[in-house]
C-alpha cells in the first residue's frame, strides 16, 4: 500500500498530461494539474533545507574539527531568513543588501576561481596526444580567437570569408552543430523512455527503500 | 629543450599570477580592439526594435544566479534600456530563486536611468517554483500562475496588466540563463504556443544551443559576454544609452586572457613532444 | 576609494575567496561556509515571499478558494518525512510531480527537439556547408549506436561521428575558457572600478 498509492498518482497525473497535449476538452484539468504543482513544489525545499540543517547542526553537536564553520553558516542561514521575513525583500531592505553585498560577491567569485584552474588545467594536461584530441585542441583554439576582438584584429586583411571569426562561425554553425544535434537526439530519446518509466511505475527510485 | 619541460613544471601559483595579471593589465591601459556585432545578436536587437509601441509587452526572464552575474547582467541591463527607450512594457520574472534579487538590481539601475514607473512600464513578478508548470501555466492564464507581483500586491490591482493575459499579449520572450532553462522555453512555450523566444546565455551554453538558432526556434541570441558586449554596442549606436558599457571594457582583458591561455597550451604541448623526444632518445 | 561599507564587505568577500589560489584557509572557509548559509536563508524568505503567501495564502483566505486544500494538503506530506512512522507519506507529492512533469515533458521534448530538428537537418539547398552538417548529424548518431558491433561502414560512419563530436567538444572548451575569464574579469572591474575607482 505504501508504494501503490504514490505508483497510481504518478501514472495517472502521468497518462492525464500527455492525453490533454491531445484532447483540448481536458484544458481545466491541464491548468488544474499545473496549479497543484506549483504548490506542491512550494514545500520541496523544505527537503533541502532540512538535509542541509541537520549535516550542520551534527557537525556542531557533535564537536567535529571545523564545526565552527557549521556554525557560521547556521547562524547566517537563520539570520538571512529572519531578516528576509521580518524586513520584506524590496529594494532598500537589509535582505537586499545582504544579498547585493554578501551573496552576489560570493557567488561571482567562486566562479570566477575557475578561470585560474583552467587556466593551469591547460597548461598541464591539454595535449594533442591523439589525432581526436588535437581536432579539439584546434576547434578549440579557434573559437577562442573567434569569439574576441584579437581574433578579428589579427587577420583583418584576408578576405571576410576566411577571418578568424568567420571560421569560428562556421565551425558552431556547421561541425559543432551537427554533432550537438547528433548528441541531442540521443539525450530527448533517452528522456523520453524515462518519463515513460517513470509514469509507467518501471522506474521507482524516487519510491526509495522498502516500506 | 629542457628548458621548456623544466617550464612545464612550474608552480600553479605563477600561472594564476600571469593569468591574474592578463586580465587587470588591459583594464588599466585598453587597448580599444573594436568589437564586431554577430548576426544572431542583430536579430534579437532588430526584433525589438521592431516591435510596435502600442503593441505587446517583452517578458524578460531573468533566470541567472550571483554564479554567472558578471557574465549575464550587462546583458539584461542592455536589453532593458532598448525597451526602455522604446517605451515598451516589460514584464520581468524569474524561473531561479536567486533571480528575483537580481531582477530587482537591474531593474533598479535601469528604471531609475528612464524615469520609468512600476506597474506602468515594467512589473516584476518574482519567482515560482517548478519550470515547466510555469512556462506552461503562462500560457493559459498569468495572473493564474503568479496571482501577485514580487511584491505581494495582486496583479489585478497593477494597471499594466489589465492588458496581458498569456503570450498572445506578449511579442517576445527573452531568457536570460546560465543553464539549460532557455530549453525549456522552447520546449513549453515555443512548441506548444508558437511562443518567440530569444536568448542571453553564458558561453558555456551558447555552443550547445546552435541546433536551436538553425531551426529558428530562438530567434536569436547572445553568447557569454561578447554577446553582452555587441548588445550595448548596438544600444549605443542606435543612440539609446550613453551608460557605461561594461562588458565591451572587459573584452581587451578578454582578448589578451585569451591569448595567453592560448601560449600556455603551445608552450606545455611543445614541452610534451621535447620530453616524448628525450625519452624515445635516451631509449 | 569608495567609502560605501557595503563595497568593502563585497571587497573582503571577494579577497577572501580569492585567497584560496594562494591556499586553503580560515578566511576562504569561512566565506564559503558563509555563502551556503546566506543561500539558504535567502530561498527561505523567497519560498515564503513567492511561495506561501500568493500560491497558498491568498487563494485560501483572500479568494476564499478552498480547493487549494488538495495541493497545500499533499506539499504538507513532504515533511512526514520527519516522523519516521509517517515517512511513506512523503512519496505522494514527489510522485505526483514527477508523473505530472514526465507527462508534461513527453509531448515537448518529441516536438522540440526531436521533429523540429529533424525538420532543421532537411533542407531543399545543397550547400557544402549543408551536406557537411547532414553528414555530422548521421555520423554522430552512429556513434552513439551501440546495437550493432561497430564494423565495417558503421565502423567509418562512428570514426566520421568521433571527428564531429570533437570539434564540437573543442568548440564548447573555447567557449568555457571565455565563460570562466569573462567571471575572473567582472570580479576585476568590481575591483579596480566600484572599490579602488581607478578604471571608469
Amino acid at each position: 500500500m505504501g508504494r501503490r498509492i504514490p505508483l497510481m498518482i504518478c501514472f495517472v497525473a502521468g497518462i492525464l498530461m500527455v492525453i490533454q497535449f491531445f484532447t483540448p476538452p481536458l484544458r481545466s484539468v491541464y491548468e488544474m494539474v499545473l496549479d497543484w504543482y506549483i504548490v506542491i513544489l512550494v514545500f520541496a525545499l523544505a527537503v533541502g533545507l532540512q538535509t542541509t540543517i541537520y549535516l550542520h547542526v551534527n557537525k556542531v553537536r557533535r564537536r567535529v574539527k571545523g564545526y565552527l564553520y557549521s556554525l557560521v553558516t547556521l547562524v547566517s542561514l537563520v539570520s538571512m531568513a529572519t531578516i528576509g521575513l521580518a524586513g520584506g525583500i524590496r529594494q532598500g531592505s537589509w535582505f537586499m543588501w545582504l544579498f547585493e553585498h554578501i551573496q552576489v560577491p560570493l557567488g561571482a567569485t567562486m566562479f570566477a576561481l575557475l578561470a585560474f584552474f583552467m587556466a593551469s588545467a591547460a597548461y598541464r594536461a591539454f595535449r594533442a596526444r591523439t589525432l581526436e584530441a588535437t581536432l579539439l585542441l584546434v576547434a578549440a583554439v579557434i573559437v577562442m580567437l573567434g569569439r574576441v576582438p584579437i581574433g578579428y584584429f589579427l587577420t583583418k586583411g584576408l578576405p571576410e570569408s576566411i577571418q578568424i571569426p568567420a571560421a569560428t562561425e562556421w565551425i558552431l554553425m556547421y561541425p559543432n552543430m551537427a554533432a550537438k544535434r547528433g548528441i541531442m537526439f540521443g539525450v530527448a530519446l533517452g528522456m523520453i523512455s524515462t518519463a515513460l518509466k517513470v509514469i509507467v511505475g518501471i522506474e521507482r527510485g524516487y519510491l526509495g527503500g522498502r516500506r | 629543450m629542457n628548458w621548456l619541460v623544466k617550464l612545464s613544471k612550474i608552480d600553479r601559483r605563477v600561472v594564476f599570477l600571469l593569468i591574474g595579471a592578463a586580465a587587470v593589465i588591459p583594464l588599466l591601459k585598453p587597448l580599444w580592439l573594436p568589437v564586431h556585432v554577430t548576426e544572431h545578436v542583430q536579430k534579437v536587437f532588430d526584433f525589438i526594435e521592431n516591435i510596435p509601441v502600442e503593441g505587446q509587452a517583452v517578458l524578460l526572464s531573468v533566470d541567472y544566479t550571483p554564479e554567472t552575474f558578471p557574465e549575464l547582467h550587462p546583458m539584461t541591463l542592455a536589453i532593458l534600456r532598448h525597451c526602455f527607450t522604446r517605451n515598451l512594457k516589460v514584464v520581468c520574472m524569474t524561473l531561479q530563486p536567486a533571480g528575483p534579487g537580481i531582477a530587482e538590481l537591474a531593474l533598479g539601475t535601469v528604471a531609475a536611468e528612464y524615469g520609468r514607473k512600476y506597474g506602468e512600464d515594467y512589473v516584476l513578478l518574482g519567482y515560482r517554483p517548478g519550470i515547466s508548470p510555469v512556462i506552461l501555466g503562462i500560457g493559459e492564464d498569468i495572473k493564474r500562475v503568479f496571482v501577485t507581483d514580487n511584491y505581494a500586491t495582486d496583479l489585478g490591482d497593477i494597471g499594466m496588466m489589465d492588458e496581458i493575459r498569456n503570450y498572445d499579449d506578449i511579442a517576445l520572450v527573452v531568457t536570460i540563463s546560465g543553464s539549460s532553462i532557455p530549453e525549456s522555453w522552447i520546449s513549453y512555450a515555443h512548441s506548444r504556443y508558437g511562443q518567440l523566444i530569444a536568448s542571453g546565455v553564458t558561453a558555456v551554453m551558447a555552443a550547445d544551443f546552435y541546433p536551436y538558432l538553425q531551426t529558428g526556434q530562438f530567434i536569436g541570441m547572445l553568447g557569454g559576454l561578447k554577446g553582452a558586449s555587441e548588445y550595448e554596442i548596438l544600444v549605443e549606436r542606435a543612440g539609446f544609452s550613453r551608460e557605461r558599457k561594461t562588458a565591451t571594457i572587459g573584452m581587451d582583458s578578454q582578448s589578451v586572457v585569451h591569448l595567453v591561455i592560448i601560449v600556455f597550451i603551445v608552450l606545455g604541448n611543445l614541452a610534451y613532444f621535447a620530453s616524448r623526444r628525450t625519452r624515445r632518445e635516451e631509449v | 576609494m569608495s567609502t560605501n561599507p557595503g563595497v568593502w564587505v563585497a571587497v573582503i568577500m571577494t579577497i577572501g575567496i580569492f585567497s584560496f589560489l594562494y591556499k586553503d584557509n580560515p578566511l576562504y572557509k569561512f566565506c564559503e561556509h558563509l555563502f551556503v548559509g546566506i543561500s539558504l536563508g535567502y530561498y527561505v524568505a523567497l519560498y515564503w515571499n513567492n511561495g506561501v503567501i500568493p500560491k497558498l495564502y491568498i487563494p485560501l483566505f483572500r479568494q476564499h478558494n478552498y480547493f487549494y486544500l488538495i495541493p497545500g494538503f499533499l506539499g504538507i506530506l513532504y515533511f512526514s518525512r520527519f516522523v519516521r512512522k509517517y515517512a511513506y507519506l512523503s512519496r505522494w507529492p514527489m510522485a505526483f510531480v514527477l508523473g505530472a512533469g514526465s507527462g508534461l515533458s513527453i509531448p515537448a521534448i518529441l516536438q522540440a527537439r526531436i521533429i523540429a530538428q529533424m525538420r532543421g537537418t532537411m533542407s531543399d539547398t545543397f550547400t557544402v556547408s549543408y551536406v557537411v552538417m547532414v553528414i555530422g548529424v548521421l555520423a554522430t548518431l552512429s556513434y552513439f549506436f551501440f546495437s550493432r558491433e561497430h564494423k565495417g561502414f558503421l565502423k567509418i560512419a562512428s570514426g566520421i561521428g568521433i571527428v564531429y563530436i570533437m570539434v564540437g567538444f573543442g568548440a564548447t572548451f573555447g567557449y568555457t575558457v571565455m565563460a570562466r575569464v569573462s567571471l575572473l574579469i567582472g570580479r576585476a572591474q568590481f575591483l579596480l572600478r566600484d572599490w579602488l575607482g581607478i578604471i571608469d
